[in-house]
């Protein structure tokens, strides 16, 4: 059995195809957020200067925070990409077994 | 004089003891580095954190740690803008690229395109654009080196400069290839953290730890404006730098999607086990990232409040106002610090971008186009490397040398990222999340993405008087524009064999099957 075989198989295992529909779902929509949610900076910085200027904390302004919830944005995305892959391993580590090959191939 | 001459001679110690610290760590990677693996990813041996730590000290370039500390010292929150940017685009890293990549390529980024495309034409594609965004990052990072050391120890010339980083850079990877580049990496990144943390506590110090006594002072920031008068501004105000937003938007696009297309990111990704341990490194990058551009805050925004953009400007310009605010908070010992982690810093950067050209033009032009994928004699794939690695290093020197110090290269950064963005990773994502994808698609993306990228900065306001393109980074246009090329040149062609090696590609790609190994000792 060739391997490019193997991966044909695999490919119509619905196992596999349910864990390909399980990552797009998160990364899909997570990377829509995260480019609309950066985007919203220069755009907010740009055009709304108002907004941006106010002071929200002491003289800390909105322009400020926004751009260090940027950073915690990012992380947090980071860490739930993370969690879930965890899953996804498990799962990637199953199907190999399944059909033969497991990761050390 | 005297004064002059002793602190030089503590930053030259310290550069010469990080210097030191890096042949030695040469000297045994060289003992160790046998074979292909070892010289171009280390073996595949680089555990999660290490390769981290490495991938923030190949990507935190001079430009980020004196670049936007100066330009949060002279104008305020919009330099503060560049340091998000640089955070976020990691995760276009991690959800698209880290992992896939790791799955289905050996030693480049076009690696990933060669597998389901015909390899000739993509390889040499993507290697002129590899070699072209290295070229422009180095020349940037090179003249940055020389005007810099020239400033941090008196006595320095310019030339003498930028031939001892271009020694170092090509020292470090014609003998310790990799793993060498990889720990001067790691170094350079351990070192600007402490210094960051350091200099950070320092100004907060300053300010007794009140944040907001610190912000307070931020609000009213006078300088000498550009007729001369006196101005007064709010530094937590954005606008005070991009008077035209889309001058940010189309920054930001080539921030944003040109991390993902850096080849001397990409192929720190090589160097760990497994898709995995990507994964976590990738994490572990942008915790530091991270944390180095939030203190951004108080290093760039305190040399606002405590030296002033006047001083800035007097003593040495907007690149040194970070080492100012050290001698200002810490005396002549953490300026030399401070110093030397920039010295540091240059080196890293530049070491990765050397490796990062010479591997792929060694990989993927001379092995893969010229030798049809077989090397003729056994080693002469790494042989070609070292050899390319000196020619890259005597050609950025000699590139360097003739621009001389005065030359603005601040451009070239921006227009590396943007051909990243519109050349590199559009046909990456298409090669692996897109069936239908193919050769000439490929070829054209790359092919478009590089030249309008390269064609609008030529007409843009750095290098014209009136612009015919009015924006400073050309991703707005030329992102959407490789795109387009990428979607013209597949659906007008019709190439089965990419699309039959879609499904493997997709599996190796998803679950790692038959991804490449780490080696034995």
């Amino acid at each position: 059995m060739s391997r490019d075989d193997r991966c044909h198989r695999i490919a119509r295992d619905p196992e596999f195809t349910a864990l390909i529909k399980k990552k797009a779902a998160l990364i899909v929509p997570a990377t829509i957020f995260f480019i609309l949610y950066y985007f919203a900076l220069p755009v907010g910085a740009g055009w709304f200067p108002e907004l941006m200027q106010k002071e929200v904390w002491g003289k800390v302004n909105v322009a400020y925070l926004f751009a260090l919830s940027q950073f915690f944005m990012t992380w947090g995305l980071a860490f739930l990409y993370v969690w879930a892959a965890a899953g996804w391993d498990r799962q990637e580590h199953r199907l190999l077994k399944k059909f033969g090959a497991d990761s050390k191939e | 004089m005297i004064a002059i001459v002793d602190q030089a001679n503590t930053a030259l110690w310290m550069f010469l003891a990080f210097v030191a610290a890096t042949l030695v760590i040469t000297y045994f990677s060289a003992r160790q580095s046998k074979g292909a693996s070892a010289y171009f990813a280390a073996g595949r041996r680089i555990t999660g954190w290490q390769n981290g730590l490495a991938v923030a000290g190949d990507y935190m370039s001079a430009a980020s740690f004196l670049g936007i500390a100066g330009m949060i010292a002279m104008n305020g929150y919009d330099g503060f803008l560049y340091s998000v940017g640089f955070l976020v685009a990691y995760l276009t890293v991690l959800f698209l690229v880290a992992e896939p990549l790791r799955n289905t390529g050996k030693y480049t980024m076009a690696d990933v395109l060669a597998f389901r495309l015909s390899p000739k034409p993509v390889r040499a594609a993507a290697s002129v654009s590899t070699l072209t965004v290295s070229l422009f990052y180095m020349i940037a990072q090179m003249v940055g080196a020389g005007v810099l050391v020239r400033q941090l120890i008196p006595g320095i010339s310019y030339e003498a400069a930028v031939i001892g980083v271009g020694v170092l850079m090509v020292v470090y990877v014609v003998f310790g290839g990799m793993l060498a580049t990889t720990w001067v990496q790691i170094i350079k990144a351990v070192l600007l953290i402490s210094g960051s943390v350091f200099l950070s506590y320092l100004v907060l110090k300053k300010f007794n730890f009140s944040l907001g006594d610190f912000f307070a002072s931020l609000t009213a920031i006078s300088s000498t404006g550009p007729d001369g008068e006196t101005q007064t501004r709010n530094f937590l105000h954005p606008g005070l730098i991009f008077k035209n937003p889309w001058d940010q938007i189309s920054l930001g696009m080539a921030l944003l999607f040109g991390t993902a297309g850096l080849p001397h990111i990409l192929i720190r990704f090589y160097t760990v086990p497994d898709a995995k341990t990507a994964r976590v490194s990738v994490v572990w990058a942008m915790l530091i990232i991270g944390a180095f551009y939030i203190m951004t805050t108080f290093f760039g925004f305190g040399a606002a409040s405590l030296l002033g953009p006047d001083y800035v400007k007097a003593n040495g310009g907007t690149n040194m106002a970070a080492p100012e605010l050290a001698r200002l908070l810490g005396g002549e010992v953490f300026f030399a610090f401070i110093s030397a982690v920039a010295f540091a810093t240059i080196l890293a950067v530049v070491a990765g971008l050397t490796i990062g050209a010479s591997t792929s033009f060694a990989h993927d032009f001379f092995v893969n186009v010229i030798h049809h994928g077989k090397e003729h004699r056994p080693g002469e794939e790494v042989k070609v490397a070292r050899i390319t690695a000196f020619v890259v290093g005597a050609a950025s020197i000699g590139i360097a040398i003739l621009l001389g110090p005065s030359v603005n290269v601040a451009f070239l950064v921006g227009l590396a990222f943007a051909v990243a963005a519109s050349a590199n990773l559009p046909v990456m994502l298409a090669s692996l999340f897109w069936k239908r994808f193919n050769t000439s698609g490929a070829v054209w993306g790359l092919g478009t993405g590089l030249v309008s990228s390269i064609g609008l900065i030529l007409v843009s306001p750095d290098f014209m008087k009136d612009p015919i393109f009015p924006l400073k980074n050309p991703a707005l246009v030329s992102i959407p524009l490789g795109l387009l090329a990428t979607w013209l040149g597949t659906v007008l062609s019709k190439e089965e064999a990419s699309e039959e090696k879609f499904v493997e590609l997709t599996v190796r790609a998803q679950t790692g099957l038959g991804a490449e190994k780490a080696t034995e000792h």
